[in-house]
């Protein structure tokens, strides 16, 4: 009861005294909130490119590509094998007959907004199967383009990361004209990073004969991917091997993953030169302090109420630095869309994605800052000798 | 040792260490405070005064020797259980106040009170009543920054006296006080002596404010020595 009361009351009185100390303890507030903004920032990166390649994967397309390629755009399938892979256990059907897409993946030029350089986009040439075959895919501007003829849809990250790519425009590629007729979304995902056309046009104009790259294959329900190796383990005809899209896309999300520990260690790095700083604050504070604490143990406070008192100032501006500093994050990059090289030297355009369990690491950060910046402090308080209440004002 | 003794300090010694040298304050201290005392220390600067306030007040320990209050030994008591001594026992009156200054005079006065189990309401009660006592009622809402040398020393007594302890140890409770606004706190310390039968120590260079106390020790390198007051020749009877 009396510990709760003296801790309160030395609580109370330590944040009143913060003015007094106002310019260093907003620097370790600064300090804490700089050093959440940047974990938070490159934790939003690596979750907003992962969640960009793993929602477009699913687990009930089986994805082929020839064995060993590791990605689509070194891999190639044949016509012959495509038929073959059509007749492939529990692939599912509709009217039109079986839910099979062969596809190509070809790399071209796009000039970025943001930089004016050079950079790589895909162009994949599928049919209205594939199309249908991404769950999420909706046409947001324009029509789909005809089979047989030059005409492309953008995805809306290209739209939004490339110059050029608005609907109507003529866009080239080497010798090659492309007119854009519309414009595409798939709800974030890679798909979105990428130019659609129609197979036949891109194996004519890249000269592909009649060859494809990889093929996605609706699953029936219960179908399992064993069935389908051990199918192509039989057919001699066959050089592919299977996963789900779902894994395929997990793999690749996994090449930005580095970019989660580089921010760790950015952030533990500058954690710790936030901490020097705060330390020093707080002995500062408990200096600043020394003729009250001694005073307030003359008159019978506790030691742990003095210490208690410390901490909770070191915590309260950590804890304070840490909500700017997550709020600073989310204002400047929740959402923000970026592009970087993602899998085949291709850019992929993904946005920055905080959530809830993100701006807690953030705050956990900032109450490590404040718990280790505060203990010595604290420490430190509890051994003010009571006599320094005697002494005259130095 | 007589029963109307509140402290009984038995072959005192007290030694610092600076260095590799060890300075002596005190060797062989003996003395004793009766209950309802007000005793003024005197001495020349750097003689012991507040060194021996210190080990009165449980707020430093003897090197050797005794130091009993109300019959009980208190040189060997842990910080922690001096803490909750001098919450029970003591009211101490600083030369600087020490108030803090981001409390009001009320929540200043209250400090003490938060170490009991009185309730909110209770502990405001005695905060006014402390404060009706030092002439302050109506200043109750100021700030430290708000008022003269001579307030703030008043609202230091009320919190020594807010608790209402036994004993109260002042150390140069005037020194940093004009003649006037000194003639005023020695009063009300003679007042908290006389009518509430508080047991004062006070320890000041100033033979004006020591006129005020009933009994006078002088006090010069770690010895009392005799200036026409018997008290310290009195051995218990
Ligand atoms: N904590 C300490 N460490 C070392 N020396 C001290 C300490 N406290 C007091 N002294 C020394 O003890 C002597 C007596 O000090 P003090 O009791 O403050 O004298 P007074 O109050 O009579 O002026 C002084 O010489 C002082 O320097
Ligand atoms: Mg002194």
């Amino acid at each position: 009861m009396s510990l709760i009361a003296q801790s309160s009351a030395v609580i109370g009185m330590n944040i009143k005294s913060l003015p007094r100390r106002l310019w260093m303890s907003l620097a370790m507030v600064l300090a804490s909130a700089v050093v959440v903004a940047v974990l938070l920032a490159f934790l939003a990166m690596a979750k907003g490119f992962e969640a960009t390649l793993q929602s477009a994967g699913q687990e009930d397309v089986a994805f082929f590509i020839r064995t060993g390629s590791a990605a689509e755009l070194n891999s190639s399938v044949m016509k012959e094998q495509v038929d073959l892979l059509r007749e492939a256990p529990g692939i599912a059907s509709d009217e039109n007959g079986k839910l099979v897409s062969p596809e190509l993946y070809v790399i071209v030029d796009g000039t970025k907004k943001s930089s004016g350089t050079d950079a790589n986009i895909p162009l994949r040439g599928l049919e209205p199967q594939g199309m249908a075959l991404r769950h999420n895919f909706k046409l947001v501007q324009g029509r789909l383009f005809t089979p047989g003829t030059d005409e492309l849809i953008v995805g809306e990250g290209v739209l939004r990361q490339f110059e050029g790519f608005e609907l109507g425009k003529e866009v080239r590629f080497g010798k090659n004209r492309w007119t854009v007729v519309g414009v595409f979304s798939t709800g974030g995902n890679v798909f979105e990073s990428e130019l659609w056309a129609d197979a036949k046009v891109i194996q004519t104009l890249y000269n592909r004969g009649s060859s494809y790259q990889s093929v996605r294959a609706k699953l029936q329900s219960g179908a399992s991917l064993e069935a389908i190796e051990a199918y192509i383990k039989n057919e001699p005809r066959l050089n592919q091997e299977v996963q789900s899209e779902a894994k395929y896309f997990a793999v690749q999300g996994e090449s930005l993953s580095y970019m989660a520990i580089f921010g760790r260690v950015i952030s533990t790095v500058m954690a710790l030169g936030a901490m020097a700083g705060a330390l020093n604050t707080m002995y500062t504070s408990v200096s600043d302090r020394a003729k009250e604490i001694a005073t307030l143990r003359a008159i019978g406070f506790s030691n742990l109420s003095a210490f208690i008192g410390t901490m909770a100032e070191a915590l309260v501006l950590a804890l304070l630095g840490g909500v700017l500093g997550a709020l600073a994050a989310f204002l400047l990059f929740d959402g923000l869309s970026a592009s970087t090289l993602g899998g085949s030297f291709t850019q992929v355009v993904f946005s920055f994605e905080m959530n809830g369990q993100l701006v807690m690491q953030g705050i956990w950060l900032a109450l490590v800052i404040g718990f280790i910046s505060g203990f010595f402090p604290a420490w430190r308080a509890t051994s003010v000798p009571v006599a320094v209440a005697f002494q005259s004002r130095g | 040792m007589s029963d109307d003794n509140l402290f009984e300090l038995k072959a005192v010694a007290k030694r610092f260490k600076k260095g590799k040298e060890t300075i002596s304050i005190f060797d062989d201290l003996n003395m004793h405070i009766k209950r309802g005392d007000f005793l003024a220390i005197m001495g020349p600067s750097g003689s012991g005064k507040t060194t021996l306030l210190n080990l009165l007040g449980g707020v430093d320990q003897p090197t050797s020797g005794e130091v009993s209050f109300d019959g009980a030994r208190i040189d060997s008591l842990s910080e922690g259980q001096l803490a909750t001594w001098r919450a029970n026992n003591i009211g101490f009156i600083f030369q600087f106040y020490n108030l803090m200054p981001m409390l009001n005079a009320a929540k200043n006065v209250e400090l003490p009170l938060l170490l009991t189990n009185l309730s909110g309401k209770e502990r405001q009660q005695r905060v006014e009543t402390a404060l009706k006592l030092v002439g302050l009622a109506d200043r109750a809402k100021h700030m430290p920054s708000e008022m003269s040398g001579g307030q703030l020393q008043r609202v230091a007594i009320a919190r020594a006296v807010v608790s209402d302890p036994k004993l109260l140890l002042c150390d140069e409770p005037t020194g940093d006080l004009d003649r006037n606004t000194a003639d005023e706190i020695l009063e009300m310390l003679q007042l908290l002596n006389r009518e509430f039968g508080k047991t004062i120590v006070m320890v000041t260079h100033d033979p004006a404010a020591a006129r005020y106390a009933t009994h006078t020790l002088h006090l010069d390198k770690g010895q009392f020595v005799d200036k026409d007051e018997p008290v310290l020749q009195e051995k218990s009877a």
